[in-house]
């Protein structure tokens, strides 16, 4: 228990990363997730096709193996970011593939008929979207959503594995240099399930006002 | 060993085929853990969603504590405490049954509360009837309510598994020389990581591809 509690600032210290990553690419995959989600509405090729390619992409391959490949490739042709910034911008990217799933089902999920009362109340068409059609479908994303957020803070423990510096990763280097891996591992499994507990408790409670009925319209994994 | 092209931004096609079989070899690897590990979250899955059914408040909330505590925290930690701290108090396993173990714990939280959902989605009548009929309670289980249970989850059960599939990379940490194990040994040797790491993600996404095709086939079949 001593043992823990002269750890403990570097574990905190981690888990702050760790907070910072999740907000962070989260914050970013929603952006992308919706920015693409929509687009895939258009209907030209030339914007959905590589939608498309990209989508199908990052959600085919291995979160691992991208984190991997945007850690070591893209230097090699010249593109350089701080490991931090790789690693958010492969969560987002990664994340963002799958919210942008969950948003273009969600909106195609509106009744029909509220488009067609938009058109022909002659609403252009981003009104459209923004007064009439997005309104009615983020509820429908919701209880996707708080899934997603859940599984981005398990997500960020990835990034260790390229040297930065969150909970996982500050506790490997302690067990490289203290030893006692029972201590550290069990902290850290300890730290996270406290990190999850208000996306827990938020998964409840979407779940509770969704009810049955959301749950069909939407996958939410 | 020649080759050091850590700066070297051609496509060597020779260090593509030099890298091939042992990455053909790493994803047998990493199949074969998929395989494992996913039997052993269906049969971990499903016996946690029948027990808890049960009337045992106890069992009940014992078990929704296990789902909650695995689902919400990093199946990387949990591969680290399995095969770091395991050991030292128990018997120390391969790194691949530790890898499966790992992979079908973390998986079974899942597939438990999908295949509550299923065995909820089939209808009281069908209890009622088993009941009327004086089967067994054992036989309704197995004859009536999970062929019904299982065709509903089907789909979903085939997400999951793509998503184990594709997890199965983090083995790699825990020294498995599955197929991101077997890229990235080969790379640090060579620092050829543009080629080896591009193959990898070709292969992840051919399989992972015909994956969810499969499992799209499958759900359209059994859409009625």
């Amino acid at each position: 228990m001593d043992f823990v509690l002269q750890i403990y600032p570097a574990l905190l210290r981690g888990a702050l990363v760790t907070v910072l990553l999740t907000v962070m690419s989260g914050a970013a995959a929603l952006a992308v997730g919706f920015a693409v989600g929509l687009a895939r509405l258009i209907p030209s090729r030339w914007v959905s096709v590589p939608l498309t390619i990209y989508v199908e992409v990052f959600r085919n391959t291995s979160s691992l193996v991208q984190i991997f490949y945007f850690f070591f490739v893209l230097p090699l042709v010249g593109i350089r970011f701080e490991a931090f910034t790789t690693g958010c911008a492969v969560l987002a990217l990664n994340f963002g593939a799958y919210l942008s799933e969950v948003v273009r089902s969600a909106i195609l999920s509106v009744d029909k008929g509220q488009y067609h009362a938009a058109v022909a109340l002659n609403m252009p068409v981003l009104l459209r979207y923004r007064r009439i059609i997005i309104p009615q479908a983020i509820p429908v994303m919701l209880p996707a959503f708080g899934n997603y957020a859940l599984e981005m803070l398990k997500a960020t423990s990835l990034v260790s594995l390229i040297t930065i510096t969150e909970l996982t990763f500050s506790g490997a280097q302690l067990v490289q240099f203290y030893g006692h891996p029972t201590e550290i591992y069990l902290s850290i499994f300890v730290i996270y399930l406290i990190l999850a507990i208000p996306f827990i408790v938020l998964n409840r409670n979407l779940e509770k006002r969704a009810g049955g009925k959301w749950k069909t319209r939407v996958p939410t994994t | 060993m020649e080759d050091k092209g850590a700066n070297d931004m051609t496509f060597s096609l020779q260090t593509m085929l030099d890298v091939l079989p042992a990455l053909l070899r790493g994803t047998v690897v990493t199949l074969q853990a998929t395989a494992a590990g996913f039997l052993l979250a269906l049969a971990l899955g499903l016996v946690l969603a029948i027990a808890r059914r049960g009337s045992n408040r106890a069992i009940v909330m014992v078990i929704d504590l296990f789902v909650t505590v695995i689902r919400s925290t990093p199946l990387l930690i949990q591969l680290y405490l399995l095969f770091y701290v395991l050991p030292l108090y128990g018997p120390s396993l391969s790194p691949l049954v530790t890898g499966v173990l790992g992979l079908g714990v973390h998986y079974s939280s899942y597939l438990s509360e999908v295949f509550r959902a299923g065995i909820d989605a089939v209808p009281k009548g069908q209890w009622e009837a088993s009941v009327a009929l004086q089967m067994p309670r054992a036989k309704t289980w197995y004859r009536i309510i999970l062929p019904q249970a299982f065709r509903i989850v089907l789909p979903q059960i085939g997400n999951y598994m793509i998503s184990m599939y594709k997890h199965a990379s983090l083995l790699a940490t825990i020294t498995v020389v599955e197929l991101l194990g077997a890229a990235l040994n080969y790379a640090g040797e060579t620092f050829r990581y543009l080629e080896v790491l591009t193959i990898v993600g070709v292969i992840y996404f051919i399989i992972g591809y015909i994956f969810s095709r499969l499992i799209k086939y499958i759900e359209l079949k059994l859409a009625y």
